[in-house]
């Protein structure tokens, strides 16, 4: 392949990561990943506290931009194109690739306008009362807002929160939907609500996500990457890479590294 | 029978008792320093009180319709009212904070949302506390040298145009600051959710933090217009003072501020009596507006 | 799938042009909204430097030594306003600082209810709020007259000294120590409760853990930590007095000769520009610039150390 023509990414492949290294200031964060990310599959990231998953994840839809300092090396190919090029406009970027976050964070707004603010910004002409239902029935929280759509998204328990996060993430109708932890906030039974959000959603979208719960991975995803971390000489911290990348079935069940068996079986980190 | 020496009781109930001694020293002066500081809590209001109380009864029995719409009497005579620098103030005020409001927001937000703590950002803010503490007086000086006497205005003089603009020199740190500090204030997962949807900068600003800083950045906005509003040493050679009703924005204007400094040295009893009821009408206006700024912070915060 | 948008426009949604125009012109827009605050410092400073030059140019440094005011024979000397306003913001200070801090540490412990508590920190917040004119209004027909008695017994008993050594006289530089002392108390107290109400409470336990009582937590721990707050919100009131204007011309009697005597009238550099800078011409216009000038670096100084002591001072803690 030659560095020049990003256009040789398999077509069912959907990201594609081509020596990727993220640093922050001089901060080597994750180094040399190599990954291609299905189309139409959840991707779970695991591996423990520090070692990039959440930084690997924001680079997909450029939004270590917003970190002052945070740079990356290496190519990320989206849709033929590689997603740091000069010309490529990180805002369209974020327009096809939505993100739902750890904490859930939405506006202070109403709950309807949190789920019609993103629809706007992309020029949705349709009927808006019709988006705000279906996407809060994808997100599985309608019936828990269909009564109070004027009151504040903060009204909301943390969990119908995160919710209502991804129902104005799905709104949008981005191709690829990242979730880094999304759950961590969260009680087993919204956990195990957004978990069955997540097999609903996969039909129609690719998801990448990060988690901490390896339960969680082998219950939603259908590949799984491990990352880790160690200390290199010379350097300030310790640094990311990737160890393994394969279905869940493997990386749970019969690993090719041994730090990935010992991860998984929860001897380690 | 046997008249063992008993234990020295006194020294071990003393070192052992746990009831409180206000007798010990170290009681003693706590009682004497909360005593002090008591009395000094106290010193510190009673100003507010004596002025309120005279402002309220000085400036307060003379308030009638006509005070609030007649012009000032001539000299010597009697009768007349302040609805002219009512008025003035309200031109003044409005002038200030149309220039100093969307400066102050801009400039903040491009220091909270924009800068990256460089050079320039640093600049910027140290410029700003520096320009918050640069005298009053020093701001009518300035814009009297660049406006007024430069009569750039339709070769007009003083005009409340020139006092609007020197007061909004005072009121710009202000709004900066508020500014800048509210939007501090927005957590970092707001921005991200919204560019999470795709949204601009420009965009995520207008819509999602500005709002969401609403509450500090309008508290401080309303005390610094608060502030313009009694504020006098800028305008006495800016706007200057006017007998007559307000001719345009570009005549000389009254306010009740100066009206208060140029009635109070008057050896004149009906202008030293305007000079209080104008105390009295700004003092409550802008008091109103304390309180309202407190008001607002306050809803929000329940 | 969707189908792949062609090259060139990596445009599902296709941001329209004038989006991102407006996107870079409000960025644009804000940088310079934030640079006007540099551009207002630096216009402030050429214009009453460029006005100062004649003056500066005739009197020199001579100014600051000498307090001929004479329009007539057009000799100035600003040392009267200098000395004034020195003296005034700094004996002020010198009464504000024990009433502020003395109220910050009253209404931060628990001596009394919090709703009381809060209360006299209300009150000494809209004390802050009165114009200062309203204040010199106030100053001239309640305060003077009413502390005149007590002026006229230092006046008898301590006239000996230079600085009781006049008559009181109505206005004068008592009364203006005493108004510009209202006016700097809420500062001091405001800064004061916010840096003690910023001392970690794990110090206080710590000191209470040990058997102090609370004035031993107060004087050992609690107000060294504050310090360097304290000491920068002295710094800016300073800064303040020096610069405050109103009630200071109203009550201080604007004289034109010099007098050590705190009693007599007296003059500050603010209040000599608000008396003639709109009468003047000619070469007095440029010697009332000089002074303002003068007045602008002693704020200046006084602001930068404010601000240099609070970061300074704080890191140490
Ligand atoms: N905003 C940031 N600035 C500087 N360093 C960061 C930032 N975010 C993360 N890091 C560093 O990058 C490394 C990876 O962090 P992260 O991607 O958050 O890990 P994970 O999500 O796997 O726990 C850590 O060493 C972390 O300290
Ligand atoms: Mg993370």
């Amino acid at each position: 392949m030659t560095a020049s023509s990003p256009s040789t990414v398999a077509s069912d492949v959907c990201m594609s990561l081509q020596d990727v290294t993220i640093s922050y200031g001089s901060f080597e964060a994750v180094k040399n990943v190599y990954m291609d990310l299905p189309k139409g599959k959840v991707t779970a990231f695991i591996g423990p506290s520090g070692c990039g998953k959440s930084t690997v994840l924001r680079a997909l839809n450029r939004m270590n931009d917003l970190i002052p300092g945070c740079s990356l090396k290496g190519r990320v190919i989206f849709d033929q194109h590689d997603l740091y090029d000069k010309r490529v406009d990180p805002v369209e970027v974020r327009r096809r690739i939505g993100m739902v976050f750890q904490k859930p964070n939405p506006f202070p707004k109403s709950i309807y306008e949190n789920i019609a603010f993103g629809a706007r910004i992309n020029g949705y002409k349709g009927d808006m009362d019709e988006l705000v239902e279906r996407s809060l029935r994808k997100a599985a929280v309608w019936d828990e807002c269909k009564d109070k759509l004027k009151e504040s998204g903060f009204s909301l328990s943390g969990g119908q929160q995160q919710r209502l996060c991804i129902a104005r993430a799905i709104a949008t109708e981005p191709e690829v939907i990242l979730m880094d932890e999304p759950c961590s906030a969260l009680d087993p039974i919204s956990t195990l609500k957004i978990e069955e959000t997540m097999h609903e959603l996969k039909r129609s979208y690719t998801i990448m996500i990060v988690t901490h719960n390896m339960q969680q991975a082998v219950r939603v995803a259908d590949m799984t990457a491990f990352f880790n971390a160690e200390a290199v000489e010379g350097g300030t911290g310790k640094v990311g890479y990737l160890v393994e990348f394969n279905e869940t079935e493997n990386i749970f069940n019969s690993p090719n590294q041994q730090s990935t068996l010992d991860y998984v079986s929860g001897r380690f980190g | 029978m046997s008249l063992s020496t008993p234990p020295p009781i006194n020294h071990f109930t003393e070192r052992l008792t746990l009831h409180y001694d206000p007798g010990l020293k170290r009681n003693r002066f706590n009682q004497v320093a909360n005593a002090i500081a008591a009395f000094f809590a106290a010193l510190a209001v009673v100003p507010l009180f004596l002025v309120l109380i005279y402002v309220l009864i000085q400036g307060g029995r003379l308030i009638s319709l006509q005070l609030l719409t007649d012009l000032p009497p001539a000299p010597g005579l009697e009768g007349g009212g302040i609805g002219n620098a009512i008025i003035g103030t309200i031109v003044v005020t409005l002038i200030a904070s149309l220039i100093a409001i969307p400066v102050g927001v801009g400039g903040g937000v491009y220091l909270s949302e924009y800068a990256q703590n460089g050079w320039f950002s640093k600049f910027v803010r140290f410029g700003n506390d520096v320009l918050a503490g640069v005298p009053s007086i020093i701001s009518g000086v300035f814009v009297y040298s660049l406006i007024v006497a430069t009569r750039v205005f339709f070769d007009q003089s003083f005009s409340a145009m020139a006092g609007g603009i020197a007061l909004s020199v005072l009121m710009l740190p202000t709004v900066i600051k508020t500014t800048y500090e509210g939007l501090l204030l927005v957590p970092q997962e707001m921005r991200m959710g919204a560019y999470g949807v795709g949204a601009s900068r420009f965009v995520t600003i207008t819509q999602i933090t500005l709002p969401a800083a609403f509450t500090p950045i309008a508290t401080g906005v309303v005390l610094g217009i608060a502030r313009a509003a009694g504020e006098t040493a800028p305008l006495i050679f800016t706007a200057l003072f006017s007998p007559f009703w307000p001719e345009g924005l570009f005549h000389p204007i009254a306010t009740m501020s100066v009206l208060i400094f140029n009635f109070a040295i008057m050896p004149y009893e009906a202008q030293n009596e305007l000079a209080w009821a104008a105390s009295f009408v700004l003092v409550i206006m802008i008091l109103g507006a304390n309180l309202l700024a407190r008001w607002i912070s306050h809803a929000s915060r329940s | 799938m969707r189908s792949a948008p062609p090259i060139d426009a990596f445009t599902l949604r296709r941001r329209p042009p004038q989006e991102k125009l407006i996107d870079i012109g409000f960025r644009q827009l804000t940088l310079v909204l934030a640079a006007s605050v540099g551009i207002i410092l630096l216009a402030i400073f050429l214009t009453v430097f460029s006005g100062a030059r004649e003056a500066m140019a005739t009197f020199g440094f001579k100014f600051l030594t000498t307090s001929a005011w004479d329009p007539v024979n057009e000799q100035y000397g600003a040392l009267i306003a200098i000395y004034g306003t020195l003296v005034t913001a700094i004996l002020s200070l010198l009464i504000a600082i024990p009433i502020g801090l003395g109220t910050a540490i009253f209404i931060t412990e628990d001596l009394l209810p919090s709703k009381l508590r809060e209360a006299i920190g209300l009150m000494v917040e809209l004390l802050a709020a009165i114009p200062s004119v309203v204040l010199g209004l106030w100053a001239i027909f309640v305060m003077e007259p009413a502390i005149r008695p007590f002026l006229n017994l230092l006046h008898t008993t301590l006239g000996w000294t230079p600085f009781f050594s006049t008559a009181p006289q109505g206005s004068g530089t008592a009364p203006a120590i005493l108004i510009l002392v209202v006016m700097v108390l809420p500062i001091i107290t405001a800064i004061s409760r916010d840096a003690l109400n910023q001392v970690p409470i794990e110090l206080r336990q710590g000191a209470y853990g040990v058997g102090t009582t609370r004035w031993g937590a107060i004087f050992n721990v609690i107000l060294p930590a504050a310090v360097s707050s304290i000491m920068g919100g002295v710094m800016l009131s300073l800064g303040r007095a020096m610069g405050e204007t109103m009630a200071v011309t109203m009550i201080i009697g604007n004289s034109l000769n010099f007098s050590v005597s705190l009693l007599a009238p007296g003059n500050t550099i603010a209040s000599m520009l608000a008396n003639q800078f709109g009468e003047a011409d000619g070469i007095q216009v440029s010697a009332l610039m000089y002074a303002a000038v003068v007045l602008m670096v002693l704020t200046f100084v006084v602001n930068v150390l404010a601000q240099w002591i609070v970061r300074r001072l704080s890191l140490r803690y």
